[in-house]
C-alpha cells in the first residue's frame, strides 16, 4: 500500500465547479462587477449532480460556477475595463474632495468606456443565433423605450431604446414579416417570423409606470445595455438584407411630403426625424430604389418521396401566407385620437393597409378624417357624432382579429357600442382533446370559407316558440331514452352477476351487442395487461395518465362553465322579452 | 488698461457733472430756505407783500418736498466740499452784494457782519446763513427796513427757526435712524407685555404703556365715531396711538402695491452707462504698471513644467476623441466562421418564456374568468403554486385596459432567471402510454379458465373460513365461523349435509386420495377426522378401515402432548370419526397427497410446538421440528416428493422430511405470508401475503420470488393452483378472486409465462373482509370462493 495518500475533493467533480465567492475573488471583481460581467457574458450558474461532493461535504445552499466557465472569463479585456472604471470612480472621488474642479474635468473627459461587440460576436457566433435569442432584448428595448426620462435610467440609454425599437418596427413593417398579435392584460404581444425564426415580443400599453421599489435597475440596465448592442447589430443586418439604408431614412417621396406639412410645426429637422420615423406611415429608402419589388417566383424542387399532395399543400400555405401578408391591401383606415394609434399603424402597414391619424395627434398623418375614399374608422367610444356613410366604424379589436384569423372578418360584431366577441389567443394550438372556445371553432369555419352561422342565429330567437315545442317534444324522447338505458344498465348488472337476488322473472332477449362486448373485453385485457406492468413504468403510466385525465378534467370544467354561462345569457334574454 | 482708461474717463465724466449739478442743489436750497423764509414771512409780512410773496412761493413750492429729501439723505459725502464752495459762493456772493450794497445805508453792512460773524461761528448755521443772505439778495431796497426787523427777530428766535427746521428734517427724513426715545432696540415687544412698561428711555428709566383703559365698548365707539379711526395705528415702540397723515397712508397704500415709496420716483429713467464702450483716450488710473508684470512668472513655470513632465510621463492623457461609436453599428456577421468556441457547445440557450393562453386575453371568453370560488383559491394560494401569476380580466373595450402593474416585476424576474437560475436539459419522457404497456397473449388463446359466476352456495350464518373440494370433484365441503362444517353438490349446489361441530371452523381439508373419503376439520383445538359417506360404498369402506388400523399408538399417548379418542355416539352418526385434541388452538390442517399424513398448525411464538404430523393409519403424531424458527403460518406436503413447506411470517422453509434437514428457505419479501400453494409439480410456490402481493416461486431458480404480483388492492387471503389447468388463483379482501394463468414448461430453459386472465368479482365485503378461502376444482377450470358474506360463489 505505497504511494501518497488521496486528498479528498481534489479530483472529479470538486475541480470542476466554483463556488461564486472563490470565482469573483479570483476574477478580482466586487460582487456587482461580477454580476454584470456575467450578464453581459451570458455566463449562469450550474447545478452540480452530485451537491455534497462538490461542496466539499457541506450541504450549505451554494451557487456554484462551472470553472471552465471562470476561466474563460479570466481574458476577458471587458474585466480590466471594470478595474480601469473603478480606479477613474477613486481618482474622481479624490478630485472632488479636492475641490480640483480642472481635474475633475479632465477625468470625466478621460472616462473608460468598454464596447461589447466582439461579446456579441462570441456569443452568437451565426446571426440566425442572435436572433433566436432577440425576444428578451424586444422586451426589454419596448419597456425601457416607455420609461420617463428622469430617474431610473439614463436618458440616452431611452433614447437609443426608443430608436432601436421603432427601426425594429419599421423593418418588421418594410419586411411585412408579423404574423400574430394578441392583446393581453399585460401589454400587446407581437410574433413576426424573421428568417424562419419565430420572435414574439411584448409591448407594454403606454402608461406611466410606478416604479417599483423591489426592481434593482442596475441589473435591468446591464441587460438594457447589451440587448441594445445586439438589437442595433440585427437591425443594421437586417435592414442590409433588405436592401435599406440604414440607420433608417425615410422614402424620398414620403420626406418631402412630410416636410411640406410640418415644417412649420418643428423647429428642427433633426429632432422630429425619429418622430417622423416612429410614427411608421411612411416607407423606408432603400439603397437600390427599385420601382417595384420583384416578386421572385419559388422554384419548385419536388423532393424525393414526398407525393403530390403533400407538396400542393405546401404551395397552399405558401399561397396563404402570400394573402396574409396583403391582408388589409386597398383598405384605408383612419385612427381616431383614443384608440391606440402606435400599434394599430404599425398592424395595418404592416399588411399593406394605408393609415393616418388626426393632425394634432402626432406627425405623420397622411390623410384627414374627411378624406372620402376611406374605408374604416377605427373608433373606440360608444357613439360618434358625425359619421360618414361610406365607411366603417369599427372598434379596434377588429385589426386584430383580423391578423390572426388571417382573413378580413365581417365588421357586424365590431360596430360602435356592440359587445365585442372575446378576443383569442393567436398562440394556443388546440390539440385533439383540448377544450376549444365556440368563438375560435367559428373562426375556423369562416376560414375555411363556410358562412357564418350569425344569419341563422337570429333565426333561431324568431322561432324561440316553435323550438320550446320542439324542447317537449325532444323531451318525450329522453324518457323513452332513459327507460331505455335503465334497462341497459340492469342488464349490465345482470350480466356481470351484482344482482343478487335470483329471481324467476318473465326472460327478456338479452340482445348482445357484438361490437360493444368486443370493446369491454379490449378493456379488460388492457386492465389486466396493467396489472402486469413492472413498478417503474407502473408510476410513469399512472403519472401520465393522470395528467391526460387532469386536462380533460380541466377541458370538461370550462365546457361546463360556458355552458352555465350560455344558459344564464339566454334566460337573461328571455327575461328582458 | 482701456478700460481703467474709460472707467477713469468716466468718473472724471462724472465728477464733472457732479460739478455742474453743485450750483444747481445750492440754489435749490436757496430756493427752499427762501420758500420756508416766506413762510415766516407771512406770520410777520404786512398784507401790502402778500402778494409778490405769493407768487414766488408758487414758483418754488414744486420742489419743496424732492428738496427736502435731497438735501438730507444721499449728499452727505459731499458736505464738506459742498460746504467749501457754498461758502466761496457765497463770499462772492457776498462781494457782489457788497458791491450792490455800497450805495445803500452801513446798517445793512453791519447785517452782513453780522451774518459773516454767524457763519464763522459754525458750518451747522450755514444754512441759516445762506437765507439771511439770500433774503439779503433778494430783498429790494424799499423793503430794507422790513429786513431789518425780521432780521432782529430772527436773532431774538433765532434757536426757535432752527428747531422747527430740524423737525422738519426729521419729518423728511427717510433714513434708518430709529426714534431712540425707547432704548429696548429691535426686540420683539411681546417680551414686555407681562410688565407696566415697555422699555427705557435715554436716560436708563423706564418708560411706562400709557395707561389704557378702553375697553372693547369704548373701542367699538371709537371705530364707530372716529373717522381718523382707519388710520390709527398703535406704536409699540411707545405703547401709544398714532394718526397717520395722509402722506403716510398714501406711502403705505404704495407700498402694498409693490410700488416705490416716492410718489416722484422714475423706474423708468434713461440708463446711464459708466462704463461705455467707447474706448477713451486717457487711462483712468495713472498708476505706473507693476514689475511683475514684465518678468516672466516663476510660479507659472513651474506649472507648465510639472504639467510637461506629466504628458512626458504619460499621466496626464490628451484629451480623449469623443468616441460616437455608442450606437453606431456595423455587420457583425459579415465574415461569418463557423469556429464555433468549445464553450459555445456546452451553452444552453434560455428557454423563452412561455406564450399566453386565452385567459390572458383582455377579453377572454366568459368561461376562461374566474369564478368567485376559483378566485378565493386564487387569493389563498402560495404565489409560486398559482396556475396564472394574474386574474384573468374582462374589458368591454380596448381603451379601458389599464396598465400592467407588475410588468416591470415580470421582465426583472426574468432577467433574474437569465442570470441567476442553473440550466439544465432535462430529457422529457415522451412516451405513448400504450406503449409501456407490456403485450401480453390474449387471454383468449389461454382458455380455460373461469369466467363467470355461475352459482352461489348459500346456507351458513357465519363467514367461511375455508373450503375444499373432494378429489372427485363433485362435493364441496366448507367451514364456517358459525360452527358448522356443510357439504355441497357442486353441481345442484344444494347442502346435503351439515355438520355442527360446536365452534368456529378454522380450516377444512379433504383428503387427497380418491380411495379414501375424509375430511379433516380444525376448530379451536381440536382436528375432527370426518368421514361424510358421500361416494361409492367402497370408497366409504375403504376410509372405514384407514380408520380402524390397530391400536399401537396407546403406548405412546402418555408422551405425546396429543389425545387421540374415537367420535361416540350423536358424534358418530353425525360422521365424526376421531378427533385429535391438541394443546393448543389449530390454524390449519394439511393432507399428504397419499391421504395417510395430516399436518396441523399452531402458530405460537414462544415454543417449537407449532407443527404436529398426524399418522391416521397409526394414529401417531409427531412434533418434527425441535426448535422454533418462527410464527408458522401454514404448512403444505410436497405433490410427489417427500418435501414439507413450513410458511413462517416472513419465508417459507422446504424440509426434507426424509433426510430430516432444511433444503431451501424462500425469502418472499414480504411482511406476512397469509397463504401458500404448491404447484402439483413440486417445482413451484406461490404465496400471498397480508400486504396485498402474491409471489411467484421457481425452486429450481432461485430463494426469491421469480415474480411479484401487487394485483390486489388489499391483503391477499387464499391462493390456489389447479391441479391439471395451468391456472392459479388468489383471494383477496378486496372482494375479488383473480385467476391466473401459469404455464410451466418442462423446459428449464424457459421461465413460466404468467398472466392474469381474469378478475372476478362477486363476493360483498362485510367487516372489511372480502374473499377468505379460494380452491379449483379438481378437474374442471371452475373456481370456488367463500367469503365472509357468509357465501360460497363457484366461477365456471
Amino acid at each position: 500500500m505505497g504511494g501518497l495518500q488521496k486528498k479528498k475533493y481534489e479530483r472529479g467533480s470538486a475541480t470542476n465547479y466554483i463556488t461564486r465567492n472563490k470565482a469573483r475573488k479570483k476574477l478580482q471583481l466586487s460582487l456587482p462587477d461580477f454580476r454584470r460581467l456575467c450578464i453581459l457574458k451570458g455566463i449562469y450558474p450550474h447545478e452540480p449532480k452530485h451537491k455534497k461532493k462538490v461542496n466539499k461535504g457541506s450541504t450549505a445552499p451554494r451557487t456554484f460556477y462551472l470553472l471552465k466557465d471562470i476561466r474563460f472569463l479570466l481574458h476577458e479585456p471587458i474585466v480590466g475595463k471594470f478595474r480601469e472604471y473603478k480606479v477613474f470612480v477613486r481618482k474622481l472621488k479624490k478630485a472632488y474632495g479636492k475641490t480640483e474642479w480642472s481635474s475633475v474635468e479632465r477625468l470625466k473627459e478621460n472616462k473608460p468606456a468598454y464596447k461589447l461587440d466582439h461579446i456579441i460576436k462570441e456569443r452568437y457566433p451565426s446571426f440566425i443565433d442572435a436572433l433566436r435569442d432577440i425576444d428578451d432584448a424586444l422586451c426589454m428595448c419596448f419597456l425601457f423605450s416607455t420609461f420617463a426620462r428622469t430617474g431610473k435610467c439614463h436618458v440616452q440609454t431611452i433614447q437609443l431604446c426608443r430608436r432601436l425599437t421603432v427601426e425594429w418596427m419599421n423593418y418588421v413593417i418594410a419586411s411585412r414579416a408579423l404574423k400574430k398579435v394578441f392583446i393581453s392584460i399585460k401589454g400587446i404581444y407581437y410574433q413576426a417570423e424573421v428568417m424562419g425564426q419565430l420572435i414574439t415580443w411584448l409591448v407594454p400599453y403606454q402608461f406611466s409606470h410606478d416604479h417599483p421599489t423591489d426592481v434593482d435597475y442596475r441589473v435591468m440596465a446591464t441587460f438594457t445595455e447589451f440587448y441594445t448592442t445586439l438589437l442595433g447589430f440585427i437591425n443594421f443586418r437586417l435592414y442590409h438584407s433588405l436592401n435599406l439604408i440604414y440607420p433608417p431614412k425615410l422614402d424620398v417621396k414620403a420626406e418631402s411630403e412630410l416636410k411640406e406639412e410640418n415644417d412649420d410645426d418643428y423647429a428642427m429637422n433633426s429632432e422630429s426625424y425619429l418622430e417622423k420615423l416612429s410614427a411608421l406611415s411612411a416607407s423606408l429608402a432603400r439603397v437600390v430604389s427599385t420601382a417595384e419589388e420583384e416578386e421572385a417566383e419559388l422554384d419548385q424542387f419536388p423532393v424525393e418521396g414526398e407525393d403530390m399532395a403533400n407538396m400542393e399543400a405546401r404551395e397552399k400555405e405558401q399561397k396563404q401566407e402570400e394573402a396574409q401578408k396583403k391582408l388589409f391591401e386597398g383598405l384605408k383606415f383612419f385612427l381616431n385620437r383614443e384608440v391606440p394609434r402606435e400599434s394599430l399603424a404599425f398592424l395595418i402597414r404592416c399588411f399593406g393597409g394605408e393609415v393616418s391619424w388626426d393632425k394634432s395627434v402626432c406627425i405623420g398623418s397622411t390623410y384627414e378624417v374627411t378624406d372620402e375614399t376611406i374605408t374604416h374608422q377605427i373608433v373606440d367610444r360608444p357613439n360618434i357624432d358625425k359619421q360618414y356613410i361610406n365607411r366603417y366604424y369599427i372598434q379596434p379589436q377588429w385589426v386584430y382579429d383580423c391578423v390572426n384569423a388571417k382573413i378580413i372578418l365581417p365588421v357586424e360584431d365590431y360596430f360602435l357600442g356592440v359587445t365585442l366577441p372575446p378576443h383569442l389567443s393567436p398562440f394556443v394550438e388546440e390539440k385533439d382533446g383540448d377544450y376549444v372556445p365556440p368563438e375560435k371553432l367559428k373562426i375556423m369555419a369562416l376560414q375555411r370559407g363556410e358562412k357564418p352561422a350569425h344569419e341563422q342565429e337570429e333565426e333561431e330567437e324568431e322561432d324561440e316558440e316553435e323550438e320550446e315545442e320542439d324542447d317537449n317534444e325532444e323531451e318525450g324522447d329522453d324518457s323513452e331514452e332513459a327507460e331505455e338505458k335503465n334497462l341497459k344498465k340492469m342488464e349490465e348488472q345482470r350480466s356481470q352477476g351484482k344482482s343478487l337476488s335470483v329471481k324467476v322473472t318473465a326472460g327478456k332477449v338479452k340482445v348482445e351487442n357484438p361490437a360493444r362486448l368486443e370493446q369491454e373485453e379490449k378493456a379488460e385485457e388492457k386492465r389486466l395487461a396493467i396489472m402486469m406492468m413492472k413498478k417503474k413504468e407502473k408510476y410513469l403510466y399512472d403519472k401520465i395518465m393522470f395528467g391526460k385525465k387532469r386536462k380533460v378534467r380541466e377541458a370538461n370544467k370550462l365546457a361546463a362553465k360556458r355552458k352555465a354561462h350560455d344558459d344564464a345569457e339566454k334566460s337573461k334574454k328571455k327575461a328582458r322579452k | 488698461m482701456e478700460e481703467s482708461s474709460s472707467s477713469s474717463t468716466r468718473s472724471a465724466a462724472q465728477t464733472e457733472k457732479m460739478k455742474e449739478k453743485e450750483p444747481e442743489k445750492s440754489g435749490k436750497k436757496r430756493n427752499k430756505a427762501e420758500e420756508e423764509e416766506d413762510e415766516e414771512l407771512f406770520n410777520f409780512k404786512n398784507k401790502s407783500t402778500e402778494e409778490e410773496e405769493e407768487d414766488e412761493d408758487l414758483s418754488d413750492s414744486e420742489d419743496s418736498i424732492f428738496s427736502g429729501l435731497e438735501d438730507s439723505g444721499s449728499d452727505e459725502d459731499d458736505e464738506d466740499e459742498e460746504l467749501s464752495d457754498d461758502e466761496e459762493e457765497e463770499e462772492e456772493g457776498l462781494d457782489d452784494g457788497d458791491l450792490k450794497l455800497e450805495p445803500e445805508q452801513t446798517q445793512q453792512s453791519c447785517v452782513v457782519l453780522q451774518i459773516e460773524t454767524k457763519k464763522r461761528t459754525g458750518g451747522g448755521r450755514t444754512e441759516e446763513a445762506k437765507q439771511e443772505d439770500e433774503y439779503v439778495h433778494d430783498s429790494s431796497d424799499e423793503e430794507s427796513c422790513v429786513v431789518l426787523q425780521i432780521e432782529t427777530k430772527k436773532r431774538t428766535g433765532g434757536g426757535r427757526t432752527e428747531e422747527a427746521k430740524q423737525e422738519d428734517e426729521y419729518v423728511h427724513d427717510s433714513s434708518d435712524e430709529e426714534d431712540i426715545r425707547n432704548t429696548v432696540g429691535n426686540v420683539p415687544m411681546e417680551w414686555y407685555r407681562d410688565f407696566p412698561h415697555i422699555g427705557y428711555n435715554l436716560d436708563g428709566k423706564k418708560i411706562y404703556k400709557p395707561i389704557r383703559n378702553k375697553d372693547e365698548l369704548d373701542d367699538f365707539l371709537d371705530k364707530m365715531d372716529n373717522p381718523d379711526y382707519w388710520r390709527t395705528v398703535p406704536d409699540k415702540q411707545t405703547g401709544s396711538d398714532v394718526v397717520l397723515s395722509d402722506e403716510q397712508v398714501q406711502l403705505v397704500n404704495r407700498l402694498q402695491r409693490g410700488q416705490f415709496g416716492d410718489a416722484n420716483f422714475n423706474e423708468y429713467e434713461p440708463q446711464v452707462e459708466f462704463f461705455s464702450r467707447d474706448v477713451m483716450l486717457h487711462p483712468v488710473t495713472n498708476r505706473p504698471a507693476d514689475k511683475r508684470s514684465f518678468i516672466p512668472s516663476l510660479i507659472e513655470k513651474e506649472k507648465v513644467s510639472k504639467l510637461v513632465h506629466a504628458i512626458k510621463m504619460g499621466w496626464i492623457k490628451p484629451r480623449r476623441v469623443e468616441d460616437d461609436s455608442r450606437g453606431r453599428y456595423y455587420d457583425l456577421w459579415a465574415n461569418e466562421d463557423s469556429s464555433i468556441l468549445a464553450r459555445h457547445k456546452m451553452h444552453l440557450p434560455a428557454p423563452k418564456i412561455p406564450l399566453p393562453g386565452h385567459q390572458e386575453s383582455y377579453n377572454p371568453p366568459p368561461e376562461y374568468l374566474f369564478t368567485d370560488e376559483e378566485r378565493a383559491l386564487w387569493e389563498q394560494q402560495d404565489p409560486c403554486d398559482r396556475k396564472f401569476p394574474f386574474v384573468p380580466r374582462k374589458f368591454s373595450s380596448l381603451r379601458q385596459v389599464p396598465a400592467f402593474s407588475r410588468f416591470i416585476h415580470e421582465r426583472f424576474e426574468r432577467c433574474l432567471d437569465l442570470y441567476l437560475c442553473p440550466r439544465q436539459r432535462k430529457m422529457r419522457v415522451n412516451v405513448n402510454p400504450e406503449d409501456l404497456i407490456p403485450k401480453l397473449p390474449k387471454p383468449k388463446d389461454l382458455q380455460p379458465f373461469p369466467t363467470t359466476q355461475s352459482l352461489v352456495y348459500r346456507g351458513h350464518s357465519g363467514l367461511v373460513r375455508s373450503i375444499s373440494v373432494s378429489p372427485s370433484g363433485q362435493w364441496l365441503a366448507s367451514g364456517s365461523d358459525d360452527g358448522s362444517v356443510r357439504f355441497w353438490e357442486v353441481c345442484s349446489s344444494r347442502c346435503l349435509k351439515t355438520v355442527q361441530v360446536g365452534g368456529a371452523v378454522k380450516s377444512v381439508a379433504w383428503n387427497p386420495n380418491p380411495s379414501v373419503c375424509l375430511l379433516a376439520v380444525a376448530l379451536d383445538s381440536v382436528v375432527l377426522i370426518l368421514s361424510p359417506s358421500l361416494a361409492d360404498r367402497q370408497v366409504v369402506l375403504s376410509s372405514e378401515r384407514l380408520l380402524s388400523a390397530p391400536q399401537e399408538a396407546d403406548a405412546n399417548e402418555g408422551a405425546g402432548p396429543v389425545t387421540w379418542s374415537e367420535g361416540e355416539g350423536e358424534e358418530l352418526n353425525q360422521g365424526i370419526r376421531l378427533k385429535i385434541q391438541h394443546p393448543k388452538a389449530v390454524q390449519q390442517v394439511s393432507w399428504h397427497a397419499k391421504g395417510d399424513y395430516v399436518a396441523s398448525v399452531m402458530p405460537d411464538h414462544s415454543s417449537n410446538l407449532q407443527v404436529l404430523i398426524h399418522q391416521l393409519s397409526r394414529r401417531r403424531s409427531q412434533n418434527p421440528f425441535r426448535k422454533n424458527k418462527g410464527l408458522v403460518q401454514c404448512v403444505s406436503f410436497h405433490p410427489v416428493r417427500p418435501y414439507f413447506f413450513v410458511g413462517t411470517q416472513r419465508s417459507v422453509r422446504i424440509y426434507n422430511l426424509v433426510k430430516q434437514e432444511m433444503t431451501k428457505k424462500l425469502q418472499a419479501n414480504s411482511k406476512w405470508i397469509s397463504s401458500m400453494a404448491v404447484h402439483p409439480g413440486g417445482d413451484h410456490v406461490i404465496c400471498g401475503s397480508y400486504d396485498c402481493r402474491l409471489s411467484w416461486f421457481d425452486l429450481d431458480l432461485s430463494t426469491k420470488p421469480y415474480k411479484m404480483l401487487r394485483h390486489h388492492k388489499k391483503a391477499v387471503r387464499g391462493v390456489a393452483y389447479h391441479r391439471l389447468y395451468p391456472l392459479f388463483a388468489s383471494a383477496s379482501d378486496d372482494g375479488t378472486v383473480i385467476v391466473c394463468h401459469g404455464t410451466v414448461y418442462n423446459d428449464l430453459l424457459q421461465n413460466p409465462l404468467i398472466v392474469p386472465v381474469k378478475v372476478l368479482r362477486g363476493h360483498d365485503i362485510t367487516h372489511d373482509l372480502g374473499v377468505l378461502d379460494v380452491t379449483f376444482h379438481p378437474t374442471q377450470p371452475w373456481v370456488f370462493s367463500s367469503g365472509a358474506d357468509a357465501t360460497i360463489r363457484l366461477f365456471t
